[in-house]
């Protein structure tokens, strides 16, 4: 099982260094959105909107991003997999891909906003804590709903409405714990908000694994 | 006679309307005669539980059995949830604009039962967009067990790690003084069994409507 699981991140990787599409358009995507923040904002911007607007193109760049993972394969790779593997394999492997990608595209993102519009952050560790285990929760919802969303006829559209309200406690959890780590409190005061925002990824990656199979019979 | 407990349903209804806004209640500051609203406000939540609860359950039966009826049954008891949903959402509007000046204000759970208001939107968006019927069943019993799972952290466990104005977390000292005097027991409680009853009943008219619409066709 973990064997299969490790096969198929290593050919979503692969698939994705051989052509780059996904990666190179969320990039251009997400620098745009914040060259566009940048230049309506005139640069000055306060602590909170900064971490706000932040969470915000993730939120929408992650949407994006994950959208794609099951709309694209096609119908006899989709036969291929149904025959050889369990599902769990192909969902687990999905989220974990996933988790890796939006976790690249966020650093990269990070360093852009950075750029742009300063760095606020007081606790750098902290911050990619919360932004690791953000984009675990991230990754998860979308995945599964992307799976859902696949099979009906507005998908892309339907992406965003059945995700959002189901993100929106991991995203206000992952701003307040990003706040404290820009205003650089320490660690006894945010970790609570750590521990819900893990405990919230573990739920919902335990959900996906029980759910997935029932969407995969096709 | 099998329809008693809609006659309940009225009968209770009519006697928490009319003890509620006539009995006498504890004198409390900010809340005043605002505190009647308990009677209205809390039923409607009750109310669109319960029947979210039967309509998970019946989600989770039909992911083990694809029986089309356990479907129809979660859906529309989802629909009849929202509606209560909607009541509760106004009523504590209106209740927020006389105690705390604003039809809303930012607090979590306040944000957490609007967010279940988009999530069953979302449903129902899912199933108007997916013709074939099983696959329709199928996905929206996946995305409603999933939702509320999520519903529940956000509604029930978020609130109760912060401070806030509204009653029953962290912050308002105010709510265990007026956590229901036994005078507003005897009104409340009747007027929770009362609403869930008449929910329900609700909720089987519709049933049976849907049901004559699938077989006239």
């Amino acid at each position: 099982m973990f064997q299969n699981i490790l096969i198929l991140i290593k050919k979503e990787f692969l698939l994705e260094w051989r052509a780059k599409h996904a990666a190179t358009g969320i990039l251009i995507y997400v620098i745009s959105t914040i060259f566009v923040c940048y230049l309506s904002f005139r640069g000055m911007i306060d602590l909170p909107s900064w971490n706000a607007l932040f969470w915000i193109i993730m939120l929408f760049a992650a949407v994006n991003a994950v959208a794609k993972s099951f709309v694209q394969e096609s119908r006899g790779l989709q036969l291929f997999y149904y025959t050889f593997l369990h599902p769990q394999e192909v969902i687990l492997s999905k989220i974990i891909y996933n988790i890796f990608f939006l976790m690249i595209i966020s650093f990269i993102s990070l360093l852009f906003y950075i750029l742009f519009l300063g760095n606020m952050i007081q606790n750098l560790p902290m911050f990619l804590l919360g932004m690791l285990a953000g984009s675990a929760g991230f990754s998860a919802v979308l995945t599964l709903v992307s799976a859902i969303a696949s099979k009906t006829t507005n998908s892309s559209a339907l992406m965003a409405i059945l995700s959002f309200p189901v993100l929106l406690p991991l995203l206000m959890t992952v701003i307040r714990f990003s706040k404290n780590a820009m205003d650089g409190l320490a660690w006894s005061v945010n970790y609570p908000n750590l521990i819900i925002i893990v405990a919230i990824d573990v739920m919902i990656i335990a959900l996906a694994y029980m759910l997935f199979p029932y969407l995969w019979r096709e | 006679m099998k329809h008693w407990w809609k006659i309940l349903a009225a009968l209770l209804i009519y006697y928490s309307i009319i003890a509620g806004l006539l009995m006498d209640v504890p004198r409390l500051a900010i809340l005043n005669e605002t505190i009647r609203n308990i009677f209205f406000h809390v039923p409607m939540w009750f109310t669109m539980f319960a029947l979210l609860i039967v309509s998970i359950i019946y989600s989770i039966k039909y992911l083990s059995g694809f029986s089309l009826q356990h479907d129809m049954i979660a859906s529309e008891s989802a629909k009849t949830a929202m509606i209560f949903g909607i009541c509760g959402l106004l009523t504590g509007m209106l209740w927020a604009k006389f105690t705390w000046g604003a039809f809303w204000v930012n607090d979590t759970k306040l944000n957490g039962s609007a967010a279940t208001m988009l999530v069953y939107a979302a449903y129902f968006l899912l199933r108007a967009s997916v013709e074939d019927e099983q696959k329709r069943a199928k996905l929206s019993a996946v995305y409603s067990i999933f939702a509320f799972a999520l519903m529940v952290v956000f509604i029930m466990v978020l609130p109760r790690l912060t401070d806030s104005l509204h009653p029953g977390s962290g912050g308002n000292p105010a709510f265990s003084a007026y956590d229901l005097d036994d005078n507003m027991k005897l009104v409340f409680y009747p007027a929770v069994i009362g609403w869930i009853l008449f929910g329900t009943w609700i909720f089987a008219l519709k049933l049976r409507i849907r049901k004559a619409q699938l077989n006239s066709l």
